[in-house]
């Protein structure tokens, strides 16, 4: 299909070009779990559905990493996809299969979130590759990440190491015209061949194997200077480095600049020091502009040592770029510009919002949310009570804006769990709830639960279970009963898996029930040891919430404002003295309907 | 010649189907395209921004006071917008105000005094009358009218035509009418427009 289409130019975001990208470099499985802002690489895999090619959402990154060293270990090509906080836990078996190796090619697509825009950290992968020891693929653009994924390949394949592909976000959610090319010659595959405990890793097979890995790593140096994603352009005594999406913003700066300058472009771990040294030799001074850590800035610091050249280099680590968040175009130009003795760039008569005091506008769960109907009803039922509420990672951590404010903390995928256990041993007389989506309860939930019932601990676990992994756009899980191709897939019970795991009382609600729902919750907290309930719901971005809107009957609103006080619904409002609903979004839940003491809110009676 | 277009709104009005509608019938002419998206947390009622930028650019995003045209589904999302409007700007901005949620629940703005605000703020400004919309296409499609409008000023490199011919491609033929409809409407809005 591919064939046909080469020359073709398309209109891709930048995780659909890394799919693409991967597809034509002949990638037979591909694995991985969602995580902004990654999720639509597989997805696009999922539905260009090559022939031969196995496509999964895994339970976690961890297993998603360890199928897929599966699959190179005996010679396929295989892809990984994950968000950065992903690799942590992914990192355990990523660590040791570079000392194993691969044989078909494997890449790690990890996309990093500078910002962070959806992320807990602004860890930075380049990192992470000098750390572990793996080559690292930094591509600038969606049409340079479409041929880049195929060096990556290339690379891994050629080491016999598994290679890292980090994206970050203005990599994988902008979109460039790209032009499709013919597919690679696909490579002939054998099958899994045991070559005498070669992919049993021994200590012993550790230390020979360190000794190539940094061999390796020096050779690959040498060679990614001579590769065409490292770039150096450009003349004068200043120079520019820069990598990934802050190299088109140099870029764009360059269009109106008139000096000339040296204009570095890295885009590889291990860092291409021949090309560097070429960049450095005869400079006064650099700018460094690259977002997360200042990996290309200690380099060139370090080689300037290593070289007794004397370059002043500035960036991070000098104070003239900033640690943290993302680069702007705007700011680099500035920058830029003021490096290089340019005069400010002064964009006349800029409007200005501020006077209009115009309000933030942070995200909420949808109108009609479950997870709106489940924590109010958790909310009621503790009232009066010391409790403290974990969260977790997914929508539901929206749930600890006001006026919900029912989550207390929230650290990483599944923690909640054990972390109410913490906090309870800290504080015994403190009822802890522990709130958990579906999805991050099989992603990692499960050992928390385990952990639990081991320790004798004395917890809640309030599992919300809306039937898809919600905010990274609705994919399927183990508790779904479908695959990521659509294939119908055995279900696994969350109820079964705690009852399996020893969780003694376990309840199942529907979570628009409010009345049950709070029930349900009271007598969770009356309860001792580690009991569960299950609130059921499905996720309104996905069922579309086909019901009547509310409305609110005027003659019996009186306009005390209890509804849009307490649940946070953006469909709800006040208009002057009385309630309204926004027919537009209401979703017709019915939660408001019961919390109006006046029945003024109802379907088509009121 | 480039165009830098923005388009505004809150989560979930469909400023990502605006922009891959806008771009692709921009390619289908052979001009270069890029842009960027908001895809995320942001997603769930946030402010979110689409930036196309058609005619060779070299990173995704617009810089203030770069924007040739600013499509704003939301009043209070335009208005955020200003500074990123370029002096001799359009913007097109559909009436319709979606409050942030506040526990007031009165709504954190003041409609009239934003709307006052923008105008002395933009010449070249097109009001699109959400309501009307709504009741001639549905909600979901004021993403197309306001699109509609933008082509029927000439704000945007391509023409009525390209945009049907990107939406006949992209829909079946039932959710094509849907969404060309809105265009239709979108564009008699802006014609009878008269700035005040
Ligand atoms: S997408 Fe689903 S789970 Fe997320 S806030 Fe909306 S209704 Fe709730
Ligand atoms: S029924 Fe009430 S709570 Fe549910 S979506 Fe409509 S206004 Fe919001």
């Amino acid at each position: 299909m591919e064939e046909k289409r080469a020359g073709e130019k398309r209109l891709l975001m930048g995780n659909e070009a890394i799919a693409l990208g991967a597809i034509r470099a002949g990638v037979s499985v591909a694995t991985g779990y969602p995580g902004t802002p990654s999720s639509e690489v597989l997805e696009t895999i999922a539905k260009e559905r090559p022939e031969g090619v196995y496509v999964e959402w895994s339970v976690n990154e961890k297993s998603a990493l360890e199928v897929a060293a599966g699959a190179a270990i005996a010679g396929e090509r295989a892809l990984v996809t994950m968000k950065q906080v992903g690799l942590n836990v992914a990192s355990d078996p990523l660590m040791s299969l570079n000392y194993v190796g691969v044989k078909g090619g494997m890449v790690v697509m990890v996309a990093d979130d500078p910002g962070p825009i959806s992320s807990q950290t602004e860890q930075d992968t380049r990192s992470f590759g000098q750390y572990a020891k793996i080559a690292v693929f930094d591509p600038s653009s969606p049409e340079e990440a479409y041929t880049m994924i195929a060096d990556a390949y290339d690379c891994s394949e050629r080491t016999g190491r598994p290679a890292l592909f980090r994206p970050t976000t203005r990599v994988c959610h902008s979109y460039s015209s790209v032009e499709i090319q013919k597919p690679l010659p696909r490579r002939h595959s054998e099958s899994f061949r045991k070559d005498g405990g070669r992919w049993v890793i021994f200590p012993r097979l550790a230390y020979a194997n360190h000794i190539k890995i940094e061999e390796n790593l020096v050779r690959l140096s040498d060679e990614f200077s001579s590769y065409s994603g490292n770039r150096l352009t450009g003349g004068g005594r200043l120079g520019v480095a820069s990598g990934g999406v802050s190299w088109s913003y140099v870029m764009e700066a360059a269009s109106d600049i008139a000096t000339d300058f040296r204009n570095l472009k890295v885009a590889t771990v291990p860092f291409p020091r021949q090309l560097a040294a070429k960049f450095l030799d005869g400079l006064d001074s650099v700018l460094v502009v690259e977002e997360l850590d200042p990996f290309i800035e200690r380099e060139l610091i370090y080689l300037c040592g290593r070289l007794g050249v004397k370059v002043d280099i500035r960036g991070k680590l000098s104070g003239d770029m900033p640690p943290a968040g993302e680069n702007t175009p705007a700011e680099v130009r500035r920058a830029v510009r003021s490096f290089l003795g340019e005069e400010e760039y002064a964009v006349r008569d800029l409007r200005d919002a501020s006077a209009l005091n115009l309000p933030p506008r942070p995200p909420v769960l949808c109108a009609g949310c479950p997870h709106r109907a489940s924590f109010y009803a958790v909310k009621e039922a503790s009232r009066g009570r010391k409790a403290v509420f974990s969260g977790d990672i997914g929508c539901y951590t929206l749930g600890n804006a006001s006026p919900l404010d029912m989550v207390d903390t929230c650290l990483c995928m599944g923690a909640g769990v054990a972390m109410a256990q913490g906090l309870n041993r800290a504080e015994p007389d403190a009822v802890n709830f522990a709130f958990i989506g579906d999805s991050t309860f099989f992603h990692t939930g499960i050992p928390g639960v385990v952990n639990a019932v081991y320790n004798n601990a004395d917890i809640i676990v309030a599992v919300l279970d809306n039937s898809t992994t919600a905010m990274t756009g609705g994919q399927p899980h183990p508790g779904i009963g479908r695959t990521i191709t659509g294939e119908p897939a055995r279900k696994l019970s969350i109820y079964d898996v705690l009852a399996s795991v020893g969780v003694g009382d376990i309840q199942r609600v529907n979570a628009f029930d409010l009345f049950a729902a709070k029930n349900a919750a009271a007598r969770a907290i009356e309860g001792k040891g580690v009991r569960a309930i299950i609130f059921e719901g499905e996720c309104i971005a996905l069922s579309g919430g086909n019901k009547t809107a509310m409305s609110v009957d005027d003659s019996k609103c009186v306009g005390c404002g209890v509804c849009v006080r307490e649940l946070g619904c953006p469909a709800l409002s006040m208009e002057g003295k009385k309630a309204s609903v926004d027919g537009a979004s209401c979703t017709g839940c019915e939660v408001c309907v019961s919390l109006c003491k006046f029945g003024a809110l109802g379907g088509d009676a009121a | 010649m480039r165009t830098d277009c923005l388009i505004v709104g809150v989560g979930g009005q469909g400023t990502i189907l605006a922009s891959r509608i806008v771009g692709n019938a921009a390619l289908s002419l052979g001009l270069d395209v890029r842009g960027s998206e908001t895809i995320g947390m942001a997603q769930r009622g946030g402010s979110v921004a689409s930036h196309i930028r058609v005619g060779g650019a070299s990173s995704p995003l617009i810089s203030p006071g770069g924007a040739d045209v600013i499509l704003a589904f939301e009043l209070c999302e335009g208005a955020r917008a200003l500074p990123y409007l370029a002096r001799d700007g359009v913007m097109i901005v559909c009436d319709r105000v979606i409050q942030p949620y506040s526990s007031a629940g009165t709504g954190g703005y003041d409609a009239a005094a934003v709307m006052e605000g923008v105008a002395s703020a933009v010449s070249r400004l097109c009001v699109l009358d959400g309501s009307y919309i709504i009741e001639h296409c549905r909600v979901k499609c004021l993403n197309m009218a306001v699109i509609g409008a933008a082509v029927a000023l000439g704000a945007l490199p391509c023409s009525m035509g390209d945009i049907e011919r990107t939406i006949d491609a992209r829909f079946d033929s039932r959710r094509s009418d849907m969404n060309k409809n809105a265009l239709r409407v979108g564009a008699e809005l802006a014609k009878s427009y008269k700035k005040q």
